[in-house]
């Protein structure tokens, strides 16, 4: 009731309200009662000459409902809040009953998520139950960005092929929920030298991972991979501590061939995963996390 | 309208709170009334005969259903089990899903017009010998008898003191009609839950609390409506009362008393001529009034309140046979057949109307796509519902996937396999759907993911494609049919 600005306006509707229950009973005792004016059961009025009302009185049981609403009124605005600001003998308000049942919720999904508390991922990827919750999780929260089934698009990380950029293991993957990651590529053309070079650059990384691409091209970009090998390693095979990605395979996360990569080399990337710990508590974080390390286990891609 | 018009149309003035001030008294004398009237209570009079024994036979039909039903098994469960929880709504042999709502509908439409049929060409038939109202009514009022005596006994003890006898029947009727009512409470809830698994919780008295209530609800609505409310419910409560008349014409069969035989009417000693001395059939014995639930004179006409329970037929014709005069003071006429006095084959002639036909026709129509859709009714439902978030993206050497959510719902109850194929688009295949098993009377969601070749995608437009899931159930047995079923959507093409 903090919209009234003052207190004249909880007194109104206060009022206002119960002279209306007291009208309606007011208007149910004076109705109920009336003088015969004629004496052929009637009501004595005619219209269009020749058409009359017979008094066909209403039912008492009937009037009784009236009543009841007045009492169940009455009642109501003694229990609950509606009487200006009067909260209401209960004193029960819709924030307390959403916190009350928020905390039911919670304790009766503490008991559920205690049997998970310290299992391995192993543990909990057999547990069909964990792996259910898991799944719906997944769907509410990871898959908007992930996909449903988990692999991911273009800028977004497939989870089932195993190329993990910060780790797979259950611990890492909880941290990862936990507090998000953002991921860096510095722009490296000034770095590389000139255009000439980044696409030469662009040509060897190509090469790493065996795919299409000049090979005289990659053969003059070599030597300038060191500025890369600084975060992704001297064999281009990244790094899990910095998230730097892994290009000897055949995983491009922000676009494959030689136009994807020189752009990359140009403008650099910082890509954000946000943190769920404000969403998901640690216990369905624990749960989530395994999850998606099954994924990677059991997936068809990872097989290959 | 006949029933508008006696509402209209004031009765001879015998009775009514009006009836006492007489002409020459002036707006002072005249008398003030309550607009509220205590309802009178009705005392039916027992009745039997022919109409009675069908209303008996609707009773039983009827009820051995409503009561008998739950506890029929089918499938090792119950054969009619609406399970909300689950939403799962087993009839029989079928498992509808919340999806096959449309069944009801059709099933509500089709009572619907069953109801219009009936009514133009019988009057209020269902009301009369198949409504609950009614039919609860009659338990109640054969319970009451058989305590508490027919009509005349049961008014000289409501008359008379509290006593001992008064007392103890009085008792005892309640005492049945609560435990009738509890009994149709429990019934009525086990249609939705396993009627075995509450008779076992209500004997543990572990009952939850929306079973307490639905059970006690439906108890309390048993046993007012049927041992208090009784005709207040058709006169005051009941929609259908009301609309009925509107499928009414002058060739409905209704209740009506054939006021050019009966009138004038008189009492008269059995052995006279009754002609002679100028009178018409009706002894006015008020019989057909006492029988009367609703408490209404048939022979002032048709009326609203009439529900079209025949007793009044029943009792004259039991009159007419006592003072051999032929039956059929009161019957079941049109009012075209009072007034042109037609034959009974000219009346049954004149069922086949406009009205009655096109009542009928859509009546078949509609059961007719009732019948045809359940008997085509496929045993398993697939939703295809696509990623909402990221449309399209490149995989290996530029190969496009778009990702789906398949939900496939199994409506047998046997575990079944499926099979998920893809067409639409040059070089489109299905990753990830092997052969997918459902449990019985279950649904399940999977991912796959659809993929076409880097090609396809260059020679396809960039934006949505149609393409089609083709799910086939694979056969348990080697003579059983493989089921198909075919769900549009779309597959992106990004730019």
């Amino acid at each position: 009731m903090s919209d009234f600005f003052n207190s004249g306006w909880s007194i109104f509707v206060a009022a206002t309200t119960i002279i209306g229950l007291v009208a309606c009973l007011i208007l149910l005792i004076v109705a109920s009662r009336r003088r015969v004016m004629a004496d052929d059961n009637t009501t004595g009025h005619v219209w269009d000459e020749d058409l009359r009302e017979m008094n066909n009185p209403l039912p008492r049981w009937w009037m009784y409902l009236f009543v009841i609403t007045v009492v169940f009124a009455a009642i109501y605005l003694a229990l609950y809040p509606g009487l200006g600001k009067f909260p209401g003998v209960l004193d029960w308000s819709s924030a307390g009953q959403y916190k009350t049942e928020q905390q039911r919720a919670q304790e009766n999904m503490a008991q559920i998520f205690a049997k998970f508390k310290g299992k391995s991922a192993e543990e909990l990827a057999k547990d069909s139950v964990a792996m259910g919750i898991g799944e719906r999780l997944f769907g509410n929260n990871c898959a908007q960005c992930h996909g449903s089934d988990a692999r991911g698009s273009k800028g977004f990380p497939n989870l089932t092929d195993g190329d993990w950029l910060y780790g797979g293991s259950l611990e890492t993957l909880t941290e990862t929920i936990t507090k998000g990651r953002m991921g860096v590529m510095p722009p490296m053309a000034a770095a590389v030298g000139t255009a000439e070079d980044v696409k030469n650059v662009a040509n060897y990384v190509l090469s790493l991972s065996g795919g299409a691409h000049n090979a005289a091209a990659a053969q003059l970009g070599k030597p300038k991979f060191v500025v890369c090998a600084a975060c992704h390693g001297p064999e281009g095979k990244g790094n899990q501590a910095l998230g730097a990605p892994n290009l000897t395979d055949k995983i491009w996360l922000h676009g494959w061939g030689e136009a994807a990569i020189v752009s990359m080399i140009n403008t650099g990337k910082t890509n954000v995963m946000p943190a769920f710990s404000e969403r998901l508590n640690a216990e369905q974080i624990h749960v989530l996390a395994a999850y998606v390390w099954s994924l990677s286990q059991t997936s068809s891609m990872a097989a290959k | 309208m006949n029933q508008a018009a006696a509402q209209t149309k004031p009765v001879s003035p015998t009775g009514g709170p009006g009836a006492a001030a007489d002409e020459t008294s002036d707006d002072a004398a005249t008398s003030v009334v309550s607009m509220y009237v205590k309802q009178q209570k009705i005392y039916a009079r027992a009745v039997s005969g022919w109409f009675a024994g069908w209303r008996w036979a609707m009773v039983w039909a009827t009820q051995l259903v409503f009561y008998g039903l739950p506890w029929l098994q089918w499938n090792d469960r119950q054969a009619v089990l609406f399970d909300l929880g689950a939403r799962r709504f087993y009839i029989f042999g079928m498992v509808l899903y919340p999806q096959d709502f449309i069944y009801l509908t059709a099933l509500l439409v089709i009572s619907a017009y069953a109801l219009f049929l009936f009514t133009a060409v019988a009057g209020r038939l269902w009301c009369g010998f198949a409504c609950p109202q009614t039919v609860y009514t009659e338990i109640f009022m054969w319970v009451e008898r058989k305590i508490q005596g027919d009509r005349m006994a049961r008014m000289k003890r409501d008359a008379g003191p509290w006593n001992l006898d008064r007392s103890w029947r009085a008792a005892a009727k309640q005492a049945v009609w609560i435990a009738i009512a509890l009994w149709t409470g429990f019934t009525f809830v086990g249609y939705f839950t396993p009627i075995k698994v509450l008779a076992q919780l209500v004997s543990q008295l572990a009952l939850g609390p929306w079973e307490t209530f639905w059970v006690l609800f439906y108890s309390f609505a048993t046993y007012g409506n049927a041992g208090f409310m009784r005709e207040q419910v058709c006169k005051y409560m009941c929609p259908y009362a009301r609309f009925q008349s509107a499928m009414f014409d002058k060739d409905t069969l209704i209740v009506s008393y054939d006021v050019e035989r009966g009138e004038p009417r008189g009492s008269r000693s059995r052995k006279v001529d009754h002609k002679a001395l100028g009178k018409g059939d009706c002894i006015d014995c008020g019989l057909c009034v006492q029988v009367c639930p609703t408490g209404i004179d048939i022979r002032k006409g048709l009326q609203y309140e009439c529900i079209g329970c025949t007793a009044c037929i029943d009792v004259c014709d039991g009159v007419m046979d006592k003072m051999k005069y032929p039956r059929g003071l009161v019957r079941f006429d049109t009012q075209n057949g009072m007034a042109q006095h037609l034959t009974r084959g000219q009346r049954l002639k004149r069922i086949f109307r406009p009205r009655v036909l096109i009542y009928t026709s859509i009546l078949l129509v509609l059961v007719g796509a009732l019948a045809t859709s359940i008997a085509l009714r496929s045993p398993f439902r697939v939703d295809v519902v696509r990623d909402r978030a990221s449309l399209a993206r490149i995989v290996d050497d530029g190969q496009i996937e778009n990702v789906y959510r398949l939900q496939i719902m199994n409506a047998t109850e046997m575990p079944q396999r499926y099979q998920v194929a893809i067409k639409g688009l040059p070089g489109i295949v299905l990753d990830g759907a092997d052969t997918i098993e459902v449990m019985p009377a279950h649904a399940r969601w999977i991912s796959v993911a659809a993929r076409v070749p880097p090609q396809t995608g260059t020679a396809a437009r960039p934006g949505a494609h149609p393409i089609e899931f083709e799910i086939q159930r694979l056969s348990r047995e080697p003579d059983e049919p493989v089921v198909r079923t075919v769900e549009k959507s779309t597959f992106v093409v990004p730019r």
